[in-house]
């Protein structure tokens, strides 16, 4: 298995070397000068509609395109205390939305009480799952668990073959993703009229844009059900983010001009306008706020003056905040637009 | 000259243009909706233009319509098996002039 960036000592570990590396792509107008060519500039949220909390980067996988840069020696887990004040905040909102991610944010040690207290105040849970934490033991009842407080399931697939799977999120990935696809839809996942909500991500296994939306999901469906049996509701269509791993496989394999440049060239005022962070704040593990999951992830919290810790949470404010972008943003605005629910325009 | 095919000149396939655009105008305002979608699938046309450009041996075409045919869904079983297909009926092409080379053959042995 791949170690975390930080397990190796690599030199991306280091934020600092990361945004840097971002900031100078050579041949790609800075994200801010595009967004002010579209009438975008300053970008600014419209509301919280999806209260997204980042339990932890403790992960069971080490996948190559992680922006994460999880793995099971990253020991940053959100605890009860931080999770409460998350529940607090929520409180002082009316996002109907509450988005658990990771990390595999199952192996949180408080992740099944957190989904108590949210379901308990009436908002949506969406579990962002890899699947094969189902299959591990010590979590083989979690999709029962799920299914009784009638959490969404996101699960990420980012093909339909083994190989490509395999490729992205290490051996033997897909096998164990088809089994936990099994267990779910045996539960009721993805079957319709069962109100057990289970969507697909797709995410391209190298340094190219995704397909379109619907097209990528009616083979997904057609494929899935003639080689697994497999049923699921919806399919989303996520651009790899060029920082963090990915970073790491585009600039190792000499396609990292090449993808900016792919990205900015792809700049889509339709899907500029309804980027993701616009309707959504993200909670770090340690409390701290962003506009996104990663923004979180380059240690770019909110700014522009806004109190940037969940202690301090101002849901009038951050609901008009003004956003922290940089150019690995244009994974966001390019073609039909990415986001935690696939594109946008 | 460093030499033929640069892959940049690839990003440059617009300055044909320079010299002649109505003409230029004229074959993008045709391209485009070829490979719109239609009776076949944007990931279908993508994987004939495939196809042919192995058969034609365009560096540039390959390329563009391996990054493109990726971008559709398609994977690399699909797309092997594409140019499977214009292999064939390339080989296929040569051995049937083989009829050629038996009658005239025929006419001149005795």
């Amino acid at each position: 298995m791949t170690q975390s960036l930080l397990k190796r000592h690599h030199p991306l570990s280091v934020i600092d070397e990361q945004r840097r590396i971002i900031a100078g792509a050579a041949d790609v107008a800075p994200f801010e000068t595009r967004m002010g060519e579209a009438g975008l500039r300053p970008l600014t949220a419209v509301g919280i509609t999806t209260f997204q909390i980042n339990v932890g980067k403790m992960c069971n996988q080490v996948c190559g395109h992680c922006h994460v840069d999880a793995g099971p020696d990253r020991k940053e887990i959100m605890t009860r205390e931080t999770m409460a004040l998350c529940l607090s905040a929520l409180a002082r909102t009316d996002a109907p939305i509450v988005d658990l991610t990771g990390g595999a944010p199952e192996m949180n040690p408080n992740f099944r009480w957190l989904v108590d207290q949210v379901v308990s105040m009436g908002r949506h849970v969406i579990d962002r799952s890899n699947l094969t934490i189902l299959t591990v033991s010590g979590y083989e009842d979690m999709p029962e668990f799920l299914a009784s407080r009638r959490v969404e399931v996101v699960a990420s697939l980012p093909y339909y073959q083994e190989k490509q799977t395999d490729a992205q999120r290490g051996e033997h990935v897909f096998e164990r993703s088809i089994a936990a696809l099994k267990r779910l839809n045996a539960l009721g996942y993805g079957r319709e009229g069962s109100g057990l909500a289970l969507n697909l991500v797709f995410n391209p296994v190298g340094a190219f844009l995704p397909p379109k939306q619907a097209a990528i999901e009616a083979d997904y469906k057609r494929e899935l059900a003639r080689r697994h049996g497999i049923v699921f509701n919806r399919l989303y269509a996520i651009t790899n983010i060029p920082i963090s791993r990915f970073l790491e496989f585009l600039i190792s394999t000499g396609n990292y001009e090449s993808y900016m440049k792919k990205l900015a060239g792809a700049f889509n005022d339709d899907a500029a306008q309804e980027v993701m962070c616009r309707t959504t704040i993200s909670v770090g593990w340690d409390g701290r706020l962003y506009d996104c999951d990663f923004n979180q992830m380059l240690d770019v919290s909110v700014n522009h003056g806004l109190p940037a810790h969940i202690r301090d949470f101002d849901p009038a404010r951050l609901a008009a905040r003004e956003i922290c972008t940089g150019n690995h943003c244009y994974a966001c605005t390019a073609g039909a637009g990415s986001s935690c629910t696939g594109s946008v325009a | 000259m460093p030499g033929y095919y640069e892959s940049e000149d690839l990003a440059r396939f617009g300055d044909i243009g320079k010299d002649a655009p109505q003409l230029w105008e004229q074959f993008n305002k045709y391209y485009a909706p070829v490979f719109a979608e239609g009776a076949l699938s944007e990931r279908e046309k993508s994987l004939i233009a495939l196809a042919v450009a192995h058969a034609i041996q365009c560096p540039y075409c390959i390329d563009a319509y391996t990054r493109d045919s990726l971008e559709r869904g398609s994977n690399l079983e699909q797309m092997t098996e594409a140019i499977h297909v214009a292999a064939a009926i390339r080989a296929g092409a040569t051995l049937v002039h083989g009829v050629q080379m038996r009658t005239v053959a025929e006419k001149l042995s005795m």
